[in-house]
């Protein structure tokens, strides 16, 4: 597969809660325009990892870094970076559905309204594209008006995609998107990041394998903080190079 | 940690073991039958291969519905898409040696053109290429199916020596030709079944370490290639 430019790059990454080292060593590439996937059993690391991409861990006491996390070649805590700005490049997507208590219309327009977009027509182009982009504007365009709680689960976790595409991203991270979700509605949200690599680079963290095997291109494996493998989906998962990451896939443990 | 699944997937090795052994079995008795000019031999092969096909259709059912209901992934994926592929080549084996013992029988009906000798041989390599293929396949020996395919080549070189030789008989005797024409048909039967073992070990290789060598064993240019097509 044509692996395309690198958009991050995480280089000896150490990562600690207090005293306890939660991440050991990580050396990951996530390329442009590609899904890449983050597997691994319960408390490995996964989630910890993929809040380091957009700094969410910073608002956590206690926890530090060693090493470093590259945007386009440039480190993300670098002095020079707007964490703020960091955020709306690189947008996430939460396990749980998390809706504002505003209408359809007001969550989308939200981060656009807070950058001080205050036009109108502007914002109805942006949130109606935003909507479009996250498959869902067929379903909501009669009524933008209404509260985002009135939408169902999987809805409710598309208008979240389309927030986060609405101050237009360069990365987008799902932690689990579809754990909370029915598998209909979990097949609309795969086939939509599917069409999202086209536009952006997309990190997915999953603890289903065979949605890994589904919608990613590159899958890590990740077990204890470490790395343990690191390479294209299909080659992981019909000739991994690791027995732990074959013993994982194959179910026979985790 | 043990798997339901780790039952099933041993069930269908067993099965095919079952399989491969009713097959050698078909090998050897359609050999003899042609050396000892034995048409009970011959018959039996011929009456035997209903159960070569049912094993097949058996492998083929338990192979797919592992896929739908197990999504294996990676070893497990790789030996269940595998079997499937020795059960072919298992079945096509079985319907080689049905047509050996049809042609043998076509041949008991008229005086032996000659002294079996590159027959004999080809068989014998034949027969041991199968064997090995399907211990390889047991034992998970990569050296062991390497092997196989490594002796590929000799067997369709002693075939094509024996087309040369027939081809002189039938120039110089016209009389000859329907014996020589149901030898140089069996010959070509028993360097299929070298090929069909040559692909099963080509799939244990690939169950056991995930290469695929198939088409590009030796690297070598093939010189089956610059060969004139024969029948």
């Amino acid at each position: 597969m044509n692996k395309g430019k690198t958009k991050i790059e995480v280089q000896n990454l150490n990562f600690y809660y207090g005293k306890t080292r939660a991440l050991k060593n990580l050396n990951i590439a996530c390329y442009e325009k590609r899904v890449t996937a983050i597997i691994g059993p319960s408390g490995c690391g996964k989630s910890t990892f993929i809040r380091t991409l957009n700094r969410m861990n910073d608002v956590i006491p206690g926890a530090r870094h060693e090493g470093q996390i590259l945007i386009d070649h440039e480190n993300i805590h670098s002095p020079k970076i707007d964490v703020v700005e960091l955020r709306k490049r690189v947008g996430m997507v939460f396990q749980k559905p998390n809706p504002f208590p505003k209408s359809i219309f007001d969550n989308v327009a939200y981060g656009l309204r807070i950058n001080g977009l205050r036009n109108r027509d502007k914002l109805e182009e942006i949130v109606e594209r935003s909507l479009r982009e996250a498959a869902l504007w067929e379903e909501v365009k009669d009524r933008l008006d209404e509260n985002a709680f009135a939408l169902s689960g999987g809805q409710q976790q598309r208008l979240c995609i389309a927030r986060a595409l609405a101050v237009e991203p360069e990365v987008i991270l799902f932690d689990e998107p579809c754990s909370a979700i029915d598998p209909i509605a979990t097949a609309k949200i795969e086939d939509l990041i599917q069409k999202l690599k086209q536009h952006y680079t997309v990190v997915i963290v999953t603890h289903n394998m065979q949605q890994a095997a589904r919608v990613s291109d590159y899958t890590a494996f990740l077990m204890l903080g470490e790395l343990i493998e690191f390479d294209e989906t299909k080659k992981i998962f019909t000739a991994p190079a690791n027995k732990l990451t074959e013993e994982y896939i194959t179910g026979r443990f985790g | 940690m043990e798997r339901p699944f780790d039952e099933e997937l041993n069930a269908l090795k067993q099965k095919l073991l079952e399989m491969a052994a009713h097959v050698e079995e078909a090998v050897a008795l359609s050999i003899q039958s042609l050396k000892d000019r034995n048409e009970e031999l011959a018959a039996e092969v011929i009456r035997e291969e209903d159960i070569t096909n049912s094993y097949d259709l058996a492998i083929d059912e338990i192979c797919m519905r592992l896929l739908a209901l197990r999504q294996p992934v990676a070893a497990d994926l790789r030996f269940i898409a595998s079997a499937m592929k020795i059960g072919t080549d298992l079945e096509r084996i079985g319907d080689l040696t049905v047509n050996i013992a049809e042609r043998t029988l076509h041949l008991l009906r008229l005086p032996p053109l000659k002294p079996l000798l590159d027959l004999p041989v080809m068989a014998r390599l034949a027969q041991g290429m199968v064997k090995d293929a399907i211990d390889a396949f047991v034992q998970g020996d990569a050296g062991l199916a390497r092997s196989v395919c490594e002796r590929d080549d000799e067997v369709d070189q002693l075939n094509e020596q024996l087309f040369r030789e027939l081809l002189t008989y039938t120039i110089a005797d016209p009389g000859t030709i329907p014996r020589a024409i149901e030898l140089i048909l069996i010959g070509r039967n028993l360097e299929r079944i070298a090929d069909h073992a040559t692909n099963i070990s080509e799939d244990v290789i690939y169950i056991l370490r995930g290469e695929v060598i198939k088409h590009h064993f030796d690297k070598k240019p093939d010189s089956r290639k610059d060969r004139p097509r024969k029948c």
